[in-house]
C-alpha cells in the first residue's frame, strides 16, 4: 500500500437503507394528519366537550311548541291534532252536517259572505281600517268521520281569494278569483264517486267547471257532509322601529247560502249544526218552507281548516345544541391550522408532503370527519333522551325522513364550518382572528335575525347571503300560501329552502378553500 | 407603575395589530348601525299614530354596531396577554415588572384605554350618523318622535354605557386570556361567553327562564343599557344590566390575577 492509496478514500456503494420505500399517497398524509389531530390530547377532550355541550344544550330547549309556566312544562300546544298523513293540523269550524251513505253529490249557491273582525281582549286596539281577514271560509266540504284531524275535501268562498277546492289540509286549489255576492253568487259542488271526491263551481249552476279531484285514505261508505263555515285568527302585524308588534283578532265568516240540493243516493235528511273541534258558531235556517230547496241558510263560524303554522318539533332540538358544538369545533379546527405555523410544524409537514394543495385536503378531510361524527353522535344520545323528558304528544314529530335529514344536516352543517375554519385559519393564520371571523359569520346574523334589532326584509336577506344561511337545514315545516303567517326567522322559518341555504354555506367554504389554497401555494411556509 | 404603563404602550404602539383592531372597532361600528338603521327606516313608516310607542327606540338601532365591534374589541383584549405567551415576551415582561399585580394593571390601563380611544368615535359616530339616516327618513320631533338629543339623559346613558360596554368587554377578554394563556381558547371561550345567553334564551320556552338567562348573560344585561324607551319592561335596568357585566368582568379579572400570581410564567 503506498501513500497515494492511503490519501484517496476507498470507493464505496453510496448509503441505501434496507427498509423498502414507503407509499407517500394521500391515504399516508391523511393518516399523517389524523395521527396529529389524535394525539394532542387538548383536542380529543374538545371532541368529547363539543358533544356533551351539545347533548346539554339540546336538552335545554323545550321550544316554543310546548307550554312552560315557572319552569313546569305540560303538555305541548293544546293538543296537537295530526292529520292522516302525520302533519300537525287545526280542525275547527263550524259544522252543518249528516250521515251520507255511497256515492252522491252535494251542491249550494253561495248568496252571500261576509268576514267580521272584532278584538279578541278587551285591551286590544280597535283594527285599522280597511283591515280584513282573507281567508274566511265558507261552503261545503266532506269528511270522512267527525273526528278533527280526519280526511276531508272541501269547495269554498273565501273572503279574500276567490273559490277554492282544497283538501287533507294541506293542498288548494284556486278557481275563480269573484267574491260571492249578492250579484254574483257562487254555485259550489262536491261529488263523491267511491273514492274519489271532485269539485265543481259556477257562476249560474247550470256550466260547470271541475276544481279538481281529491282521493281520501280511509274514506268508508259512511260520510259526514254538509254546510260549513271558519275563519282563522287575524293578526294585525304594525312594523315599528326595532321590532314587529302584532294585534290579534277573532274573525267570524258568515255565509248566505240557498239551493242545497242532495243528489244520487244521498236522501234529504234532517242538518245537525255543530261547533267542530275548537271552532264556534251557528246557523239558522234564514226563510223558506223547510224543503232544502226552498231555504236560505245562513251558517257563521270561527276557526280554521288548516296546517298548523308556527310551531316547532323535536327535530329542532339539534339545531339548538349546535350553536355550542359549533365554537368549540371552531375552536378546535383552527388550532389544527394555526398550531402548524405557530410551532414551525409545517416545515417538516411540507417536507413530507410537498404537495400542499393535498395537505389542504388532508386536513380538512380530518377535521370534517371529526366534526360530523361529533354531530351524529350528539343526536343520537340527544334525541332518544329529548323524547323521553317530554310527555308523549307534548311536541309534533316530524317524520322519520325529516328528523334524518335534521340530524344530517346539522352534522354537515358543523363539518362544513370546521373546513371553513380550517381554510381561514391558513389564509390569516392569527387564531384570535380567525375564530372570531368564523363566529361572527356564523352566530351574528343569526342573533341579528331572531333578536329584534333588524326589520323582517333586512333579516331575510342577511340569512340568505351569510353563512348563516346554512341553518336552514333544520327548518322542518314548510311556508303553506294558504295560511297567513308571520314566516320569520325568529318563528323558526329561513328564507331559503334546506339545501338552498346549506348550499350557501358551502361556497363559502368552497371559496375559503380556493383562495388558501393560492395562498398557500404562493407563500414561503416560513413567512 | 409609570414605566410599567410606557411599557406597554410601547408594545402596543409599536406592532401594526392593534392600530388595525381599532380602526375595525370604528368602522364595524359605524357601518353596521348605518345600515340597520336604514334598513328599519325602509321597513317601517313614520307616522304620528306609531311615534308614542314603546318599541320605537332610535337611539338602541344606531348603536346596534356594537354586536358586531365587541367582537373586534375581544380580539384586541386576547391578543394583547395571549401574544405575549405565544412569543414568550412574557417572560421578559415579568422579568422587567416582577410585581405581577403592577404588570396586569398596567396592561389592562392600557388596553381599556385603546379600546375606549376606539370606542368613543365610534359610539358617537354611529348615534350621529344612524339618527341623521332616521331623520332623513322622517323620523323628527315634528312627526311626533323624541327628539334623539345627544345631551338627553337617556341618550347619553346609552352612548356613555355603549363605551363603557365596550371597555368591560376589554378587560373580561383580558381577565379570560391570562387565565387560559392560549389566544384559541380565550377567544373562543369569551365569544362562547357572550354569544350563549341570548341563543339559550331564544331556545328555552319557559319565559322565566329566558328572563333569568337574559339578566346574567354578560352580553344581553350589558346592552340593555343601550335602550331609551320601555325601560320598565327590561329584564333589568339599564345600568344594574352594565352592572352584571361589569361583575363578570371584575370576576374574570380577578380570576386571571390569582392565576397569574401562583403560576410560573
Amino acid at each position: 500500500m503506498t501513500d497515494l492509496d492511503l490519501a484517496r478514500p476507498a470507493p464505496t456503494a453510496s448509503y441505501r437503507s434496507t427498509l423498502p420505500p414507503s407509499r407517500a399517497g394521500f391515504a399516508q398524509l391523511v393518516h399523517a394528519e389524523l395521527t396529529k389531530f389524535r394525539t394532542v390530547r387538548g383536542w380529543s377532550l374538545g371532541l368529547v366537550g363539543a358533544v356533551v355541550f351539545m347533548v346539554l344544550m339540546s336538552l335545554s330547549g323545550g321550544h316554543n311548541g310546548g307550554n312552560c309556566v315557572n319552569g313546569v312544562c305540560s303538555a305541548g300546544p293544546s293538543d296537537p291534532t295530526y292529520a292522516p298523513s302525520g302533519i300537525p293540523v287545526t280542525d275547527g269550524f263550524y259544522f252543518v252536517h249528516q250521515t251520507l251513505d255511497g256515492d252522491g253529490s252535494i251542491t249550494v249557491r253561495i248568496a252571500a259572505m261576509t268576514d267580521t273582525l272584532s278584538p279578541a281582549g278587551p285591551h286590544e286596539p280597535a283594527p285599522n281600517p280597511g283591515a280584513a281577514e282573507t281567508w274566511g271560509k265558507a261552503g261545503i266540504i266532506l269528511k270522512t268521520s267527525l273526528t278533527p284531524g280526519s280526511a276531508y275535501a272541501a269547495v269554498l268562498a273565501t273572503s279574500g281569494h276567490g273559490v277554492r277546492m282544497q283538501y287533507d289540509y294541506t293542498h288548494d286549489i284556486a278557481g275563480s278569483s269573484a267574491a260571492a255576492t249578492q250579484d254574483d253568487p257562487r254555485w259550489l259542488r262536491l261529488t263523491r264517486s267511491g273514492e274519489v271526491i271532485t269539485g265543481y263551481e259556477s257562476a249560474d249552476g247550470s256550466n260547470w267547471t271541475e276544481l279538481g279531484t281529491a282521493t281520501l285514505p280511509g274514506l268508508g261508505t259512511s260520510v259526514q257532509a254538509g254546510m260549513f263555515a271558519a275563519s282563522p285568527e287575524y293578526s294585525q302585524n304594525t312594523q315599528l322601529l326595532g321590532g314587529l308588534e302584532s294585534s290579534a283578532y277573532n274573525s267570524t265568516a258568515s255565509a248566505r247560502m240557498d239551493h242545497v240540493a242532495l243528489q244520487g243516493d244521498w236522501p234529504q235528511g234532517a242538518w245537525t249544526g255543530t261547533a267542530f273541534d275548537y271552532g264556534t258558531g251557528s246557523y239558522a235556517a234564514d226563510s223558506g218552507d223547510g224543503t232544502d230547496a226552498d231555504t236560505a241558510y245562513v251558517v257563521s263560524g270561527s276557526g280554521d281548516i288548516a296546517p298548523e303554522a308556527g310551531l316547532q318539533d323535536t327535530s329542532q332540538i339539534a339545531e339548538s345544541g349546535a350553536f355550542l358544538a359549533l365554537i368549540v369545533l371552531t375552536v378546535l379546527a383552527t388550532q389544527f391550522v394555526t398550531a402548524e405555523f405557530k410551532h414551525r410544524l409545517l416545515g417538516p409537514t411540507m417536507a413530507a408532503s410537498p404537495r400542499r394543495g393535498r395537505l389542504l385536503a388532508a386536513k380538512s378531510l380530518v377535521v370534517g370527519t371529526a366534526a360530523f361524527t361529533v354531530g351524529l353522535v350528539a343526536s343520537a344520545i340527544a334525541v332518544p333522551l329529548f323524547d323521553r323528558m317530554w310527555p308523549a304528544g307534548a311536541l309534533y314529530k316530524v317524520g322519520a325522513l325529516t328528523e334524518a335529514r335534521v340530524v344530517l344536516g346539522i352534522s354537515l352543517l358543523l363539518a362544513v364550518f370546521a373546513v371553513l375554519a380550517v381554510a381561514v385559519g391558513v389564509i390569516v393564520r392569527r387564531s384570535a382572528v380567525v375564530i372570531t371571523t368564523v363566529l361572527v359569520l356564523a352566530v351574528l346574523p343569526y342573533l341579528l335575525a331572531v333578536g329584534s334589532l333588524l326589520p323582517g326584509g333586512a333579516a331575510d336577506w342577511l340569512l340568505r347571503v351569510t353563512p348563516a344561511a346554512g341553518f336552514a337545514i333544520a327548518q322542518t315545516i314548510p311556508v303553506y300560501p294558504q295560511v297567513d303567517g308571520i314566516y320569520q326567522p325568529w318563528g323558526g322559518y329561513y328564507p331559503l329552502a334546506p339545501w338552498a341555504g346549506f348550499a350557501v354555506l358551502c361556497a363559502y367554504a368552497a371559496l375559503a378553500l380556493g383562495a388558501a389554497w393560492l395562498v398557500l401555494r404562493r407563500r414561503d411556509v416560513t413567512a | 407603575m409609570r414605566y410599567a404603563l410606557h411599557a406597554e404602550w410601547t408594545k402596543a404602539r409599536t406592532v401594526a395589530g392593534p392600530a388595525w383592531l381599532l380602526l375595525a372597532v370604528a368602522l364595524l361600528t359605524i357601518g353596521l348601525g348605518a345600515v340597520v338603521a336604514e334598513a328599519s327606516a325602509l321597513a317601517s313608516s313614520a307616522s304620528a299614530a306609531l311615534a308614542a310607542h314603546q318599541s320605537e327606540d332610535g337611539v338602541k338601532l344606531t348603536l346596534g354596531g356594537v354586536q358586531l365591534s365587541q367582537a373586534v374589541v375581544a380580539i384586541l383584549a386576547v391578543q394583547a396577554v395571549s401574544g405575549e405567551y405565544a412569543t414568550g415576551m412574557i417572560r421578559s415582561t415579568l422579568t422587567a415588572i416582577p410585581r405581577r399585580g403592577v404588570a396586569l394593571a398596567a396592561k389592562a390601563c392600557v388596553t381599556v384605554g385603546l379600546a375606549c380611544a376606539a370606542a368613543v368615535p365610534a359610539v358617537f359616530g354611529a348615534f350621529l350618523l344612524g339618527r341623521a339616516i332616521l331623520v332623513g327618513h322622517g323620523y323628527t320631533q315634528a312627526a311626533g318622535y323624541p327628539a334623539m338629543a345627544l345631551t338627553a339623559a337617556s341618550t347619553l346613558r346609552a352612548t356613555l354605557g355603549s363605551v363603557l360596554y365596550l371597555a368591560l368587554i376589554a378587560l373580561l377578554s383580558m381577565g379570560i386570556a391570562v387565565l387560559v394563556r392560549e389566544s384559541a381558547i380565550a377567544i373562543g371561550a369569551v365569544l362562547a361567553l357572550l354569544y350563549l345567553f341570548p341563543l339559550l334564551a331564544h331556545v328555552v320556552s319557559d319565559p322565566v327562564w329566558q328572563r333569568h338567562l337574559l339578566q346574567i348573560g354578560p352580553m344581553s344585561a350589558g346592552l340593555l343599557v343601550q335602550n331609551t324607551t320601555g325601560v320598565s319592561t327590561l329584564p333589568l335596568s339599564p345600568w344594574a344590566g352594565l352592572g352584571v357585566l361589569a361583575a363578570w368582568a371584575a370576576a374574570a379579572v380577578a380570576a386571571g390575577a390569582f392565576a397569574l400570581r401562583r403560576r410560573d410564567a
